[in-house]
């Protein structure tokens, strides 16, 4: 047993805090530790300052006001703050209609649900088998009480752009609150929400290089936009958001998005060579599917089914690396990817579909690295699947009559 | 997950991978699972005139666990009559191979895997 570290390939779960971070976080644990709410001395105003800052590198990367972003706990809490927030305040006005994706996160998918079981009605729309939304179904599907859409940005498991510029103007044309998660983009699609037709975005700081349990929610001033709290105490963030806020996570997530606009333009292109070089290596081995869009598409994801082996022996076999199969969130039952799924992908193509995410410590050596042991242990696994043996055999799999379970 | 030494003995070298002629009489052949499942497993036996399993081959699709249930049972066969065959039972596979609870499944479905191929066996054999 090797005691290295697998490589790490699964920044979409999560990635390394960058150390010019660390550092910039530390004083505000031991020394700058006051409570930015204090107002009555020097600690709490230079806490207050260091917040303040922060905020104003958030709202840089995507181009908003300052007075528009409001911490939260990560991405989960923004997502659950903005949907129930707005569909809350602007029901009795508007209705009790949402709209949203079947291959949103689970943080909205499930915060969704919670307002069905309110009394609200959803519409999970299917994407097309390339992960993007129609449009045209889109409109189809608003309808006069539709109070809230809300449609990631960019997808977790796949790694696919959404318009959101598109879906955005016929919210607007419409008069319904346009909630967008964003957790997955920062850093690697431009974001301006000087332009784009978006009242509420969701952020996460761990993704691009931030600590974990700090994120935020963008929430349009112009026109205002108004949430519930579904947090109640000392009323801090303009009271949307009660909580004594973490100055060190806090100071963290403005770093990190601090670097994140200044190097992602030429990060993205590094990325993006190391990620065609996988693609073309992986795509040697037969029987391999891309899942999702790949224009549409950040550059740090590539997500591959082999077919005719399982995902979780796959994992198990290239254990030299750290990667998911279908998302971090899910892997830990033996259901097949549901965005995969909605995307119309076969379950045996589901199964066996891996996740593979590229970030600011990916080297081209890791890549290469990664391409020899799929290619070794693909063929080894393929060696004891009768599936594969069936299909050299020139039997068509999806007209055998299999003895379900 | 964490898998237990003995399944991960069998992953890394599985015993009995292959196939055996299907035609031929005096082999008998289960194949149990669904790929939609998430696991298909094909188990083949073959006796010798006293009914005796000389030979088990077995592919498996499937996940560790799975694999290490088939690899095992392709171990226990040879040897045993057709008889002493049936008896396996499943909560013995899972016991040897220390699966946990979400895993038993898998030695269920190499149970049926030896009774299928058993089955197969005597169809052919007209007993």
């Amino acid at each position: 047993m090797s005691e290295r570290k697998p490589i790490y390939l699964d920044y979409s779960a999560t990635t390394p805090v960058d150390p010019r971070v660390a550092q910039k976080m530390i004083p505000y644990l031991t020394e700058d530790f006051g409570n930015p709410a204090s107002r009555s001395h020097p600690y709490g105003w230079t806490a207050e300052q260091a917040v303040e800052n922060a905020r104003e590198e958030v709202a840089r990367l995507v181009h908003a006001d300052p007075r528009e972003i409001v911490w939260t706990s990560g991405a989960t809490e923004s997502n659950n703050l903005a949907i129930k927030g707005a569909a809350h305040f602007y029901a009795s006005g508007k209705g009790k209609h949402i709209i949203t994706s079947a291959t949103e996160h689970k943080a909205v998918l499930d915060t969704v649900r919670e307002l069905e079981r309110e009394g609200y009605e959803a519409t999970y729309l299917q994407p097309e088998a390339d992960g993007l939304i129609d449009i045209e179904k889109f409109k189809a599907a608003i309808r006069p009480d539709t109070v809230l859409a809300s449609i990631m940005l960019v997808n977790n498991e796949i790694g696919v752009v959404q318009d959101i510029e598109a879906l955005g103007n016929v919210c607007r044309a419409n008069n319904v609150i346009f909630h967008v998660d964003a957790a997955q983009a920062t850093g690697k699609v431009e974001i301006d929400l000087e332009k784009l037709p978006v009242d509420l975005m969701s952020f996460s700081a761990h993704k691009t290089y931030g600590p974990k349990g700090i994120g935020a929610l963008y929430v349009r001033r112009k026109p205002r936009i108004r949430i519930e709290a579904q947090m109640h105490g000392g009323g801090h963030e303009r009271g949307m958001r009660s909580g004594t806020l973490a100055t060190h996570q806090i100071v963290g997530m403005g770093e990190a998005f601090r670097i994140a606009r200044e190097e992602m333009a030429s990060e993205n292109e590094r990325i993006r060579a190391l990620r065609d070089r996988l693609l073309k290596g992986l795509l040697q081995i037969e029987e391999t599917y891309v899942n999702g869009d790949l224009d549409h598409r950040v550059p740090h994801n590539l997500n591959v089914s082999f077919n005719f082996v399982e995902g979780e022996s796959l994992i198990m076999a290239i254990k030299d690396i750290a990667v998911s199969s279908g998302s971090a969130c899910t892997s830990a039952s033996l259901e097949p990817s549901y965005v995969l799924r909605a995307l119309g992908r076969s379950d045996e193509l589901a199964h066996s579909s891996i996740r593979f995410s590229i970030g600011r410590f990916t080297t081209e050596a890791d890549v290469d690295y990664t391409i020899e042991l799929l290619k070794s242990k693909i063929g080894k696994l393929r060696e004891l699947s009768p599936l594969w043996e069936m299909f050299k055999d020139g039997i068509d799999l999806s007209k055998v009559e299999w003895a379900e379970h | 997950m964490a898998y237990s030494d003995k399944v991960l003995d069998h992953y890394e070298n599985p015993r009995n991978v292959g196939s055996l002629d299907k035609n031929d009489p005096t082999v008998g052949t289960g194949m149990v699972g669904a790929p939609a499942c998430g696991d298909v497993m094909k188990l083949q036996i073959k006796v010798n005139d006293a009914g005796v399993i000389e030979d088990a081959k077995f592919k498996t699709y499937g996940c560790g666990s799975a694999i290490a249930s088939s690899s095992l049972v392709t171990e226990w066969l040879k040897g045993k009559t057709l008889d002493q065959a049936q008896e396996i039972k499943n909560s013995a596979i899972a016991e040897e191979l220390a699966l946990p609870p979400v895993k038993i499944h898998c030695s269920v479905l190499a149970e049926d895997a030896i009774k299928s191929a058993i089955a197969d066996l005597r169809a052919k054999q007209g007993k």
